[in-house]
């Protein structure tokens, strides 16, 4: 991922928190809030290294509490260990595949709430939970599913467009049989 | 496994978490001000496009709903100066007999109107976000109101926002009293956990209390946050605790807190 990527990566972390702060279109209808961190985390970490996971777990993180409740800081660990389990397993992951993001998507939405909720558990906070809490977390799994391949599909062009496409090495396979001079006895 | 900056870049990312997670609350507080500033411009540009969208509205409404809206509004105005007339009557000679009895003076409430911008991003808070700060003389603790009772008290203050608990949260416990029997209890959030969006527990009341569900619930005065008679909700069920020692019931708010765009903040 290149550096101007990575900007961009990080003001989307803004926008996320500011639309979910902000907007409650969604949340009025569902009786949840969503959270988009998670599914942004899974495209950095499977799109990046190390670096850049760490500094969309700290940015991120930082402005999720900002603009909540929680204690400042309880964010940046949980988005962090997802994006550092996701990258050392990202061998495994069939990152092109629209369905493998959604599931991976799924997955980290769904283990988010969950690391934050014992962060705070941890910290002696009592947050809200209840009956309430299982239909929240469905929603936030499958609207962080959904987001995403919508992540991966728009950060790719992005790449693209913003950066140079290297040119392709040259290997045997590229060579074609058909076109191949043929010579014979005479020449 | 990893080479050197990306063992760096762990290092640092556990040791930010650690000291900003070992803060003491205060200076959490003034760090996450601080950092909200960077914010101001999204939450002006919301300010901006919803004045914009009411500009819109008015516009487009037909002259005709606008003049019968208009005529509502000054009659509406008209009764309400009447009865603010009548009240002003009945304060004034509820401020004499209470210097007759010797009593401690009633002091009036003094509102500002203030436009919810936001709400908390979690699922597990119950905090909204409102566009009035320090600058506009809001502090800690202010209560806040709605037109149907009560909505909460300010958290946290910044220079020209600041984050209200609301009540159910478990950072918000209000003294209450029933209407009718004068008997205290503490508003909170249900023992084993959410009751419900609306819904919060009445409890601590006493054993041989007549609470019944129909009861309306108003702060009880009793503590330094809330004053006396902002109504809370209506008890919807009640029930006996401890062999008969205690009792304890669900209250229906009045206010719908999903629904919110304007509230006042109790400034005295």
């Amino acid at each position: 991922m290149s550096r101007i990527n990575l900007i961009v990566v990080l003001m989307a972390a803004f926008f996320c928190v500011y639309v979910q702060t902000a907007f409650q279109g969604l949340r009025n209808i569902l009786h949840a809030q969503f959270d988009l961190l998670p599914a942004l985390m899974a495209y950095v970490a499977l799109s990046a290294d190390l670096v850049a996971v760490a500094a969309l777990a700290i940015v991120g993180g930082v402005l999720f509490d900002t603009l909540s409740a929680n204690p400042l800081g309880v964010s940046i660990l949980p988005l962090f260990f997802i994006g550092v389990f996701l990258q050392l397993r990202h061998d495994l992951i069939l990152r092109d595949m629209a369905y493998a993001q959604f599931i991976v998507g799924c997955c980290v939405s769904a283990s988010m709430p969950l690391l934050t909720l014992a962060g705070l558990w941890a910290l002696g906070e009592r947050p809200i939970v209840g009956l309430e809490t299982l239909w929240q977390w469905l929603v936030m799994a499958l609207i962080g599913g959904l987001a995403a391949p919508c992540f991966f599909q728009l950060f790719d062009r992005l790449e693209l467009a913003l950066n140079y496409s290297t040119a392709p090495a040259y290997n045997e396979s590229m060579a074609r049989r058909d076109r191949e001079i043929k010579r014979g006895r005479g020449y | 496994m990893f080479k050197k900056p990306q063992y760096l870049a762990i290092l640092l990312t556990l040791v930010l978490a650690g000291i900003l997670l070992s803060l003491p609350a205060r200076r959490k507080n003034q760090l996450k001000r601080w950092i909200g500033t960077v914010f101001v411009v999204g939450f002006g540009a919301s300010r901006a496009a919803d004045a914009a969208a009411d500009k819109a509205r008015v516009a487009v409404t037909p002259r005709k709903v606008l003049g019968k809206q208009l005529a509502d509004l000054q009659e509406e105005n008209q009764r309400l100066r009447l009865q603010l007339k009548q009240a002003g009557v009945i304060a004034r000679e509820n401020d004499r007999l209470r210097a007759a009895l010797n009593w401690k003076k009633q002091t009036r409430w003094e509102v500002s109107l203030a436009r919810v911008i936001g709400r908390d991003p979690s699922n597990w808070r119950q905090v909204i976000l409102i566009d009035r700060g320090a600058r506009d003389g809001v502090t800690e603790n202010m209560p806040i109101v709605a037109n149907e009772g009560l909505v909460g008290r300010v958290s946290s203050v910044g220079m020209t926002r600041s984050q209200v608990v609301l009540i159910g949260d478990p950072k918000c416990k209000v003294g209450a009293m029933i209407e009718s029997t004068g008997e205290a209890g503490v508003v909170e959030t249900g023992k084993s956990g959410a009751l419900g969006r609306d819904i919060v527990a009445l409890n601590y009341i006493a054993g041989d209390s007549e609470l019944k569900p129909g009861d309306r619930v108003l702060t009880s005065g009793l503590g330094t946050v809330f004053p006396k008679g902002i109504p809370v909700g209506t008890v919807i069920h009640a029930r006996t605790l401890d062999y008969g020692l205690t009792k304890d019931a669900r209250v229906k708010l009045h206010v719908n807190l999903n629904r919110l765009e304007h509230v006042w903040v109790l400034t005295n």
